[in-house]
């Protein structure tokens, strides 16, 4: 049994007709081609997968895509416009907020929701903001960083 | 400035693509045709197999095949092969099957395999394989497995043992008669799940028609993964192109040759398609290997004055239920020969005995043997000085080996390189204030506070390594690296490597070597790894090796160019050879700088060939081999500030002072970055992390709900310092700085924790140091015992 859904990703209108049980980071990633959302585990805790649903953080391995039916999508490949990184993906290139690269878009997409709720975040709202994104590279440190430059960036934009 | 591009916190090169989701990890692949592969698991540790039936799952939708071990050997397939078989101990290399014949020996081990059309089809039809098992008595536990009438996992290894192996220098025996004291501790190294943030893939593409193999996966050496799947699957090594792309971590997980990456293979080539396999993060945790796992019975002995005169140490390795690719090679030589630490210890002896159990597979985790060491090491040192009560600082000092430059001899074998233990201890004391916070120790503590402070001055082996050793200690390949350096006519330029980084920076590191030596822009250099059909034959990335063996080749190729470049400037300016300087980016007569040919000039004339030396070969590109001569051994100091809440037990990292020494620096903020991340990957293992099996072999930390990887909260920020050593066994004068992190800062928090606990009379407890233990152990302390 197919469904059909409506989605905008990234700005783009998509429409097709889905299984009940296809996970949202998979027809992202298999339907649309976008493979920057990544999965890294099957039980919600990495957050590899998260993306901003109608512009709140969510990790697509826990969301069906007949859930998002309706909804706007932005996955890491819509955060640079026009060629010029966001600022926060400029922050982390600057702060050496990534090694492996692996969790980065997650994590970047949950920085994005968190400044959205508190532009000027403290180091502890930060870390505490990040709990549900695991980094196995960075011990964190420069992630942090990169968050509180990438604030300081975009209360300046 | 190209030439000050060495030593310059220059941002990473391969960042871009990783920041805007373009960069391709191995599950983004998908190629015309692909199928999905998905794997049968036993859930017993220990079973026979009666019986498998297949042909339910074989008629579901979208199955284009289902398989079992039998199948496999029939194609052809052998045994996983283990790459190191540590001389002079006696393993014992049972077979491996990719898939499990008749018997499996872990919660995990395969069974079958189903190919489908879709993900979700083929683990659909996974569930529907029908497995007849009759269950085996199972032993999870190292040294209760050596035991009389425990379950025997392979016939070959009586006992379960799969190894003894020894490591002995001086007179252990007479040094502990002429002791003052002697302290005895036993450790439990818990076991810890790598977590790599990408789990781990395969994706095979057999062609029949030229008989050729490609095989994209996620593995820290595709070198060697092509070597050890020319053996189990019988394709020629030259048919066999192995593609490590964007890869998401390693942590040593990714080294070994897998199972899953002969089933792929197999199943494209009977199904004549494309396989993937992607595992799942529950899957990983049984499939993947795990780490550490040692039981040790540790024996230190001194005299009065604090000068430590033995080291006596009986291990129990738990290798799991059958041998991964470097898994003896991990408790042995990268354990057993690091006993010294950053200690004068004299006389050192060790048993190890490697042992079979129905478990996950052991192999090598970030630090791999040496943490295991480490920790051992700076434990006793503290056991001692707590019974002489001297200060942890004073015992250190007492016994570091002095500073040396060109390498100092060390009881059980090895030369380390060079060193200054004592400057780098110095350093990290100066930026805690170690007199200042002892003395706010004593306030708080007449407080009531349970406050800390813990060390780790360690010393570590990396750089894998020279091959004739890796040869001698039974290493199943050699360790040299290699290095391609090509400019084209643009003056741009491609470097391809043998090595495999994954996060490590390496594009970035390498691009400022060429920069800093040939005067060419950072951005003008690429750096290609991780393809076999691309890149010149090369042993990886782990034992952080990539920059202290890679660079070796790196500046040899560099070397060879720059002959060459002296040759066509010497041509092209009409004069001798011999009289051409360079300097800066700039070839030029020896006095006369003012009439200079840059490295672009010469790679312009170089690949047109116009006006050209005769006789001299055309083109601009070098490759070159490097061994080193050693391996490297960074050092440093860690240390702990902690509080502990006596009514939770919960434990507070108040501050963290790491000084390092990986010699010369080539990017510190890489640097610092591969220290931070190391850094929480060791407290992780005193504070948070252990596998657990129950007692019918059952994964019980069997996915990231139960198994504690580090959160972002709860680190106080690290204060890093550095001071640099040169090693003389590579051109740089470079280690490796990818494990230290992790080999030091587990024993600095365990030390403070106990440190901290002290006046409760609280001495042991049993790694990871979660709130439940330290509370049941306060509540169970007896004060001034």
């Amino acid at each position: 049994m197919q469904y059909p859904v409506s989605i905008t990703v990234n700005g783009v209108p998509r429409k097709h007709p889905v299984e009940a049980r296809l996970l949202l980071v998979h027809y992202l990633r298999e339907t649309l081609g976008l493979t920057g959302t990544n999965v890294g585990c099957d039980t919600s805790q990495c957050g590899s997968c998260t993306v901003l649903l109608d512009g709140k953080a969510v990790k697509s391995c826990t969301v069906l895509t007949v859930q998002a039916d309706g909804a706007k999508i932005t996955t890491i490949e819509g955060l640079a416009k026009n060629g010029k990184l966001h600022p926060l993906q400029d922050a982390f290139w600057a702060k050496h907020g990534l090694q492996c690269g692996f969790c980065t878009p997650g994590m970047i997409l949950t920085a994005c929701d968190l400044l959205a709720k508190n532009p000027k975040p403290t180091d502890a709202e930060i870390r505490h903001g990040l709990d549900g994104n695991l980094c196995r590279c960075t011990g964190y440190q420069n992630i942090v960083a990169a968050v509180r430059e990438g604030a300081a960036r975009m209360a300046k934009a | 400035m190209a030439a000050n591009a060495f030593g310059a916190a220059i941002k990473r090169r391969e960042d871009p693509r990783l920041l805007t989701g373009q960069a391709r990890y191995t599950d983004d692949f998908t190629l015309p045709g692909m199928a999905h592969l998905a794997v049968v698991r036993s859930p017993y540790a220990h079973a026979r197999i009666k019986g498998i039936s297949t042909k339910k799952a074989a008629a579901m939708k979208g199955v284009l095949g289902v398989f079992t071990g039998r199948d496999m050997k029939d194609a052809g397939f052998g045994g996983i092969p283990c790459a190191w078989v540590v001389p002079g101990s006696d393993t014992k290399t049972p077979a491996y099957p990719p898939i499990a014949i008749d018997l499996v020996r872990y919660a995990g081990n395969a069974v079958a395999i189903v190919v489908a059309t879709d993900r979700y089809l083929a683990r659909d039809a996974a569930e529907a394989v029908e497995v007849d098992y009759a269950p085996l008595p199972v032993v999870t536990d190292a040294e209760k497995a050596t035991a009389k009438g425990q379950p025997q996992l392979h016939a070959e290894a009586p006992g379960n043992q799969c190894f003894h192996w020894k490591v002995s220098g001086g007179d252990v025996e007479a040094a502990f008669r002429s002791a003052d004291v002697v302290v005895k501790e036993r450790i439990i190294n818990q076991r810890l799940i790598p977590n790599a943030m990408e789990p781990r893939a395969a994706l095979a593409q057999y062609m029949s028609g030229a008989g050729e193999l490609t095989l994209w996966v996620t593995s820290q050496n595709p070198h060697i993964v092509r070597f050890l799947l020319s053996l189990d699957t019988g394709i020629p090594e030259n048919k066999i192109r192995v593609i490590a792309p964007e890869v998401g971590g390693g942590f040593g997980s990714k080294i070994p040759h897998y199972p899953e990456d002969a089933m792929v293979v197999f199943a494209s080539k009977t199904l004549g398609c494309p396989v993937k396999w992607t595992e799942t993060r529950s899957e990983n945790y049984r499939s993947t290997i795990h780490g550490r796992d040692h039981i040790q019975d540790v024996e230190m002995a001194a005299k009065k004055d604090g000068t430590i005169v033995g080291l006596r140490a009986k291990v129990w390795a738990n290798l799991g239920a059958y041998l991964s690719t470097a898994s003896t090679g991990i408790p042995t030589i990268l354990h057993g020969l690091m006993l010294s630490g950053a200690y004068e210890i004299k006389n050192i002896h060790e048993d190890v005995y490697g042992v079979f159990t129905n478990t996950t597979p052991t192999d090598a985790y970030r630090g791999a043997g040496r943490p295991e060491a480490t920790f051992m090491v700076e434990r006793l040192v503290d056991l001692v000085a707590q019974k002489l009560k001297m200060d942890p600082v004073e015992i250190r000092k007492k016994n570091f080996i002095p500073p040396f430059t060109d390498g100092h001899p060390v009881a059980t074998g090895l030369v380390y390189d060079s060193g200054n233990y004592i400057g780098a201890l110095e350093k990290a004391l100066q930026m805690l204030d170690y007199p200042g916070l002892r003395r706010k120790q004593v306030e708080r503590r007449k407080k009531g506070e349970l406050v800390g402070v813990g060390f780790s001055t360690y010393a570590e082996i990396c750089g894998l390594g020279p091959s004739q050793v890796a040869g001698a200690v039974g290493f199943g390949g050699g360790l040299w690296e290699s290095a391609i350096v090509r400019f084209h006519p643009s003056g741009k330029v491609n470097v391809f490597v043998g090595i495999s980084p994954h996060g490590q920076g390496e594009e970035t590191t390498f691009a400022q070597i060429v920069s800093s030596e040939l005067g060419v822009p950072v951005e003008d250099v690429e750096i290609f790894h991780g393809d076999t059909a691309q890149t010149p034959m090369g042993w990886g990335s782990y034992g952080s090796r990539s920059t202290p063996v890679g660079s070796g080749a790196l500046m040899g190729a560099i070397g060879k160019i720059k002959e060459k470049a002296r040759i066509v400037t010497a041509h092209l300016l009409e004069a001798a050879v011999e009289d051409i300087d360079y300097e800066d980016g700039k070839f030029f007569v020896k006095g006369a700088p003012a009439k200079s040919k840059t490295i672009q000039d010469v790679a312009l004339m170089a690949n047109v060939a116009w006006n050209y030396p005769s006789g001299l070969e055309p083109g601009l590109e070098a490759s070159a081999f490097f061994d080193p001569s050693n391996f490297v051994y960074p050092f440093g100091t860690h240390i702990a500030v902690v509080r502990v809440d006596a009514e939770t037990g919960e434990i507070k990292l108040e501050r963290y002072v790491a000084v390092d020494d990986c010699g010369r620096v080539i990017n510190p903020m890489i640097v610092e970055g591969q220290i931070h991340g190391g850094i929480v990957q060791g407290i992780g293992q005193a504070l948070w992390e252990g596998a657990a099996y129950d007692e019918n072999g059952q994964l019980l930390t069997g996915s990231m709900m139960d198994y504690v990887v580090p959160k972002a909260d709860g680190f106080p920020v690290f204060e890093l310092g550095m001071t640099e050593t040169p090693t003389k066994v590579n051109p740089l004068g470079v280690k490796g700085i990818g494990e230290t992190g992790t080999i030091a800062s587990t024993p600095a928090i365990y030390n403070a924790v106990m440190d901290a606990l002290a006046p409760l009379g609280v001495g042991k407890i049993d790694m990871p140091l979660t709130p439940e233990r330290v509370w049941r152990a306060i509540r169970s302390a007896k004060p001034g015992k």
